[in-house]
């Protein structure tokens, strides 16, 4: 058998819950050993995805393989090739740190002769050498995500899946979280990653950006930022902030106006054209204009300009 | 099938158990409270029932019929009244269970030669005490009866026949005619019950609930391991507490056991494999604990409490309930336990329960190995 490329092949993937949708036909295949970031707001049908992938939920059609393995098929061959982290954090919280990391060798039969040296890895990777008697229930977020990993990997898994993996913890531990997977990712383990915070999209090879169940734009992070925008952004500097968005609503060459920090990010078809337009507008409406320029626009600004175009093309075909 | 990965399971679940002090309390206390709770509190037996009594008479024969009340083990004269409205208040307020009242020619016409009568005024809210008690009150008059009689006899010259019948009653299996060990040996299918059917079934649905059974789905442990290996550790209790159970019957409550250890070993383990199933089938269904709970004591701790035939012979209820007690795998272990414990009957005579205990064991335990999926939906 030729060793398949991709990691993750997924194809025409469907998934219903009565008359609800919510995977709606996803197309999108993960090289190996990539990061693969998996974007959306919740209920866009990330987990719903990511279970299907594990093996948790059946397809209602379309096919997805994973480690050259169909899901509905071959779910144990699936499992054995696999780490998963629950959105949940869902160790057991009154086992011990090493009870955990036990209980996980067990159940992928991680031979004895490696025991010992798996779960030493674990731990230091994890960084909680020294923790092992530690009840899990008693660990800080940070620390019981790191865990929730190591149990994942003790079996040296190709492919990882993370569904928002470091929700509900804090900013370096987040961060710290992400070193990990990087090093994860260097020793050749293709991770997909699912996650609603923008800056951790970035830390990502390649992104979907998932929205209602489809997908609405796919690429690196710099290509979605590049490409995928509607238009061009402008960023201007006005008070008061409140008002220069209600008055931007009349203004048809503004598609969409949002505040971000001390400033309103606007998308326009054409920064250059559209500039000189805007200032002497909010100029005639009192609002006093401090600074204004052509900007980059972030992952955020890319996904809110995606999604309202999509809930607009939504609201004309009823 | 992996061990390595079965023992994993089991060995995680032991460790839940040892560390969550609800269920160590179940396993080791429950057992011991519901053996003394019915070894001792429950007691079917009628002794030194309170009697009221309203002696209209006051004659020596009168004190004599009282005082065969008063010697016998199953009445006490708590009280002598003088009307019936005292008499009438203590039946009505519960410190009399029975009211004799002799009538105030009772002497009069015994001296005579007339049939006497002896009014009972009995409380039946409890029609099944009722009856014996009526029996018992009958048993002491015609007792005194026929003592009066002979003396008749005697004091007019006339022979003394010998000749009566009566019956010589040889109380075979519960010599003593203790209730406690009657009702003693079904305790052990409640105590399983609880074990088997509602720890695990709340042990099961706790993981769905907490979302690491998720977490475990998504392994490759199978699902007949995640079954037997969150199973296991329960029979093993479920055992000791057999164990546990049958010791204080034995050497606390003197319950006698003539039957075969081997036999009680292999009836238990069958009806624990029933309880385990349920339990596991119920948290399939149920998901959640307080549901799983709720359902396990509806299926198992009630049935076995009611219609297993551990307090209520089933003989003596309605034929339709007698016929729903065949589908309850409970009454079987009990009718299996109250004959090796008191009877002693020989295991190949015990084939009528051991067989549909059997099946049960094996069809309730393949339906659960078929309802659990490692799936979420």
């Amino acid at each position: 058998m030729p060793e398949p490329v991709n990691a993750v092949v997924v194809e025409n993937l469907v998934k219903r819950f009565g008359d609800f949708v919510a995977v709606d036909r996803l197309n999108l295949a993960v090289r190996k050993g990539e990061v693969f970031g998996f974007l959306g707001p919740n209920g866009a049908g990330k987990s719903t995805t990511i279970r299907m992938l594990c093996g948790l939920l059946t397809p209602t059609s379309g096919r997805a393989q994973v480690a050259g393995f169909d899901v509905g098929r071959k779910p144990e061959a699936v499992r054995q090739n696999i780490g998963y982290m629950s959105q949940k954090f869902s160790l057991y919280n009154d086992l011990k740190v090493i009870e955990n990391l036990r209980l996980f060798a067990g159940l992928y039969s991680v031979p004895a002769k490696d025991l010992q040296e798996r779960i030493e890895w674990a731990l230091t990777m994890a960084n909680l050498k020294g923790q092992e008697n530690l009840i899990t229930a008693t660990l800080p977020g940070g620390w019981k995500q790191r865990l929730a990993l190591g149990c994942a990997v003790l079996h040296r898994p190709p492919i990882l899946f993370l569904d928002e993996p470091t929700s509900g913890v804090d900013p370096i531990s987040r961060r710290k979280f992400w070193d990990l997977i990087h090093q994860m990712a260097e020793e050749g383990v293709t991770v997909f990653v699912t996650t609603h915070y923008m800056e951790e999209a970035e830390y990502c090879n390649r992104l979907a950006l998932i929205f209602r169940g489809k997908m609405v734009a796919l690429g690196t992070p710099s290509e979605l930022k590049r490409d995928s925008m509607k238009g061009e952004l402008l960023l201007v500097e006005c008070a008061p902030l409140g008002s220069a968005v209600e008055a931007l609503q009349s203004v048809s060459d503004v598609m969409d106006a949002a505040v971000f920090g001390n400033a309103l990010h606007l998308v326009v078809r054409d920064a250059t054209a559209a500039g000189p337009l805007i200032a002497t507008y909010l100029a005639d409406h009192g609002i006093a204009v401090s600074r204004m320029e052509k900007i980059r626009p972030t992952l955020e600004d890319v996904f809110v300009s995606l999604t309202t175009a999509s809930d607009a093309e939504k609201e004309r075909k009823p | 099938m992996s061990f390595t990965r079965l023992l994993a399971v089991a060995r995680k679940e032991v460790i839940h158990i040892l560390r969550d002090s609800r269920s160590l309390f179940i396993v080791v206390i429950m057992p011991v409270t519901l053996m003394l709770l019915f070894g001792y509190g429950v007691s079917l037996d009628l002794k030194g029932l309170p009697v009221y009594v309203l002696d209209r008479d006051g004659s020596q024969q009168s004190q004599d019929l009282l005082k065969r009340f008063q010697s016998s083990e199953y009445f006490h004269v708590a009280r002598v009244v003088d009307g019936y409205p005292a008499m009438t208040r203590a039946l009505d307020d519960g410190s009399a269970k029975m009211g004799i009242v002799i009538p105030w020619d009772f002497s009069l016409r015994l001296r005579s030669g007339g049939p006497v009568q002896v009014q009972a005024l009995v409380d039946a809210t409890d029609d099944n005490s009722a009856n014996v008690v009526i029996g018992y009150a009958q048993a002491v008059v015609q007792g005194y009866s026929g003592d009066v009689q002979l003396n008749w006899l005697e004091a007019r010259g006339q022979p003394v026949q010998a000749a009566s019948v009566s019956v010589d009653a040889r109380t075979w299996y519960n010599e003593d005619l203790e209730s406690s060990a009657f009702i003693v040996p079904g305790v052990l299918a409640l105590v399983m019950s609880v074990i088997g059917a509602f720890l695990t079934s709340l042990t099961i649905a706790r993981e769905w609930e907490r979302g690491s059974m998720e977490q475990l789905i998504s392994t490759p442990v199978s699902a007949m391991e995640i079954m037997l290996g969150k199973l296991a550790p329960y029979f093993v209790l479920g055992m000791f507490d057999v164990l546990v159970c049958a010791l204080i019957a034995i050497d606390w409550f003197h319950v006698p056991f003539r039957g075969s250890y081997a036999t009680l070993f292999v009836s238990s383990a069958l009806f624990m494999v029933v309880v385990l199933s349920l339990g596991f089938l119920i948290s399939v269904v149920a998901k959640s604990q307080f549901a799983a709970s709720q359902i396990a004591l509806l299926i198992t701790f009630l049935p076995a409490f009611l219609l297993s035939g551990f307090l209520f012979s089933i003989e003596q209820m309605p034929v339709p309930l007698q016929w729903l007690t065949r589908i309850l795998p409970a009454r079987y272990y009990v009718s299996v336990l109250k004959k090796i414990f008191l009877k002693g009957t020989p295991t190949a005579m015990l084939s009528a329960d051991l067989i549909p205990l059997a099946v049960f064991a094996v069809v309730l335990a393949l339906i659960a190995t078929r309802a659990f999926h490692k799936r979420l939906e």
